[in-house]
């Protein structure tokens, strides 16, 4: 197991060497990634770990990719998708133009979930859906638009929940185990690595979603992470958070209203 | 080893089970004299649904506070929280709760090995781990955590418990200071840990 001194030397490399703050991230949950890491890839001592991620910089690809979690899935939470139908876009339809930033997108399962309700409203063709993350790599897998055939049928039931009317199988092509979304939803996505630690607004957007990404941070960056979303929307626009998170004890949270019981709110102030 | 007479405020009892756990619970938290002198953290493998039917459902049975978890939330004496689904529950040192959708722990999420670790990693020696009824080994590292960290475990009787794996697997690697029965349970949770 490894030490909060240990922890601390670590997370002080990787902004020394390598730029990436991860000193605001949720320790628990942090130092857990970091043991499970030490434990996989068999190091023998803690300065063995830290030597390797010092001096062995595809090594700290990995050691990035892994420290940040990168689990998603379609349709996650149905309910919350319903609401994303019913409430956001008949809001958003009459707009002549839609921004939608996916925030934290990993390897885009969000992403395509969301441009599947956008085509599904008739309103992709005026859409653009910007996905961002720190790691290089998950944005790649999310860019080639290929996923596991396995938990489709998950992903299946999860649609139709939402409010989906067919069969999920029409939004791509299945082979070797694969599935290839079709490339109809991917050219209305633009992926890009942006770091929520370090970097700023980019753009105006009508929609903003950042799901189970808040989670790993402490508060103080939440604070700066919510600042910097309210940078980022336009006015009358939405931002959509995970099951668990919330904008409550935050210094933005006057300017936004909660639209019924998920986690979805509109800016109003 | 286990410190007689009264229970020392700021005490955490961290539970976790699985299937036929929920029947102890409600038997249990009935029992549990409101002020709490001590915080109860619960960690169950449950149906993965975001709904708050059960987080209801123990609260009926209670007059103390019982709340599933959101992030960030602050872990305070007298109250009851509950693991919400399909995240894992850690604590931080500064008594916070934090929530992690990373992979699945021992087939689950919440996984109780998870909690109870990073509980023991912050309470050591002021915190009481109870494994009840459950059909998977998840808790038995957690509670080898705990006891490394100078807290007490406790295990549910196999033969008491509908499902007699989880406590089985526990009772071989973790050294309990306490293998009790239901009503055991209740007397050490309510005269004195």
């Amino acid at each position: 197991m490894i030490e909060e001194e240990e922890v601390d030397l670590l997370l002080n490399d990787l902004v020394d060497l390598y730029g990436y703050d991860f000193t605001h991230y949720a320790r628990a949950s942090l130092k857990r990634r970091i043991n499970r890491l030490w434990s996989l890839d068999r190091f023998p001592s803690f300065a063995e770990l830290r030597y390797r991620v010092r001096s062995d910089s595809d090594y700290l690809k990995r050691f990035v990719e892994e420290l940040t979690v990168n689990v998603t899935e379609m349709f996650r939470d149905p309910l919350f998708y319903k609401a994303l139908r019913t409430e956001v876009l008949t809001a958003l339809a009459a707009k002549p133009f839609i921004r939608v930033w996916h925030a934290g997108c990993s390897t885009g399962e969000e992403v395509f979930s969301m441009a599947i309700l956008l085509k599904e409203a008739n309103l992709l063709h005026k859409s653009l859906l910007y996905a961002t993350d720190l790691n290089p790599e998950v944005l790649e897998a999310a860019r080639n638009g290929i996923f596991a055939m396995g938990p489709m049928k998950q992903y299946s039931e999860n649609y139709i929940l939402s409010g989906g009317i067919h069969d999920f199988s029409i939004y791509y092509t299945a082979q070797y185990g694969y599935v290839k979304f079709d490339e109809e939803l991917t050219r209305k996505m633009v992926f890009s690595t942006h770091n929520l630690v370090s970097d700023r607004s980019f753009n105006e957007f009508d929609l903003i979603l950042c799901r189970n990404v808040l989670i790993y941070f402490d508060k103080a960056l939440q604070e700066r992470v919510f600042t910097l979303f309210d940078e980022s929307l336009g006015p009358l626009s939405f931002l959509a958070l995970g099951a668990k998170e919330t904008i409550k004890f935050s210094s933005i949270q006057a300017k936004y209203k909660q639209i019924g019981s998920e986690k979805l709110w509109r800016k109003v102030g | 080893m286990a410190e007689s007479g009264v229970i020392v405020p700021n005490k955490v009892v961290i539970i976790g089970g699985s299937t036929g756990s929920i029947e102890v619970l409600l038997q249990l938290l009935p029992a549990l004299q409101s002020p709490l002198a001590f915080s109860v953290v619960i960690v169950l493998h449950r149906k993965n649904t975001a709904d708050s039917t059960l987080a209801n459902l123990l609260s009926l049975k209670t007059a103390i506070p019982v709340k599933e978890v959101d992030d960030k939330d602050i872990l305070q004496p007298g109250h009851i929280y509950l693991a919400p689904a399909d995240y894992h529950l850690l604590i931080e040192l500064d008594g916070s709760f934090s929530l992690d959708d990373s992979e699945k722990v021992n087939y689950s999420r919440p996984s109780i090995d998870v909690a109870f670790e990073s509980a023991a990693d912050v309470f050591g020696p002021a915190l009481i781990g109870v494994l009840l009824s459950g059909a998977n080994a998840d808790g038995t590292n957690g509670l080898i955590a705990i006891k490394q960290a100078g807290g007490q475990v406790v295990v549910q009787q196999p033969e008491t418990a509908q499902v007699a794996f989880m406590p089985q697997q526990a009772i071989l690697r973790s050294q309990p200071d306490y293998i009790l029965d239901v009503p055991g349970l209740i007397a050490l949770l309510t005269t004195g840990i």
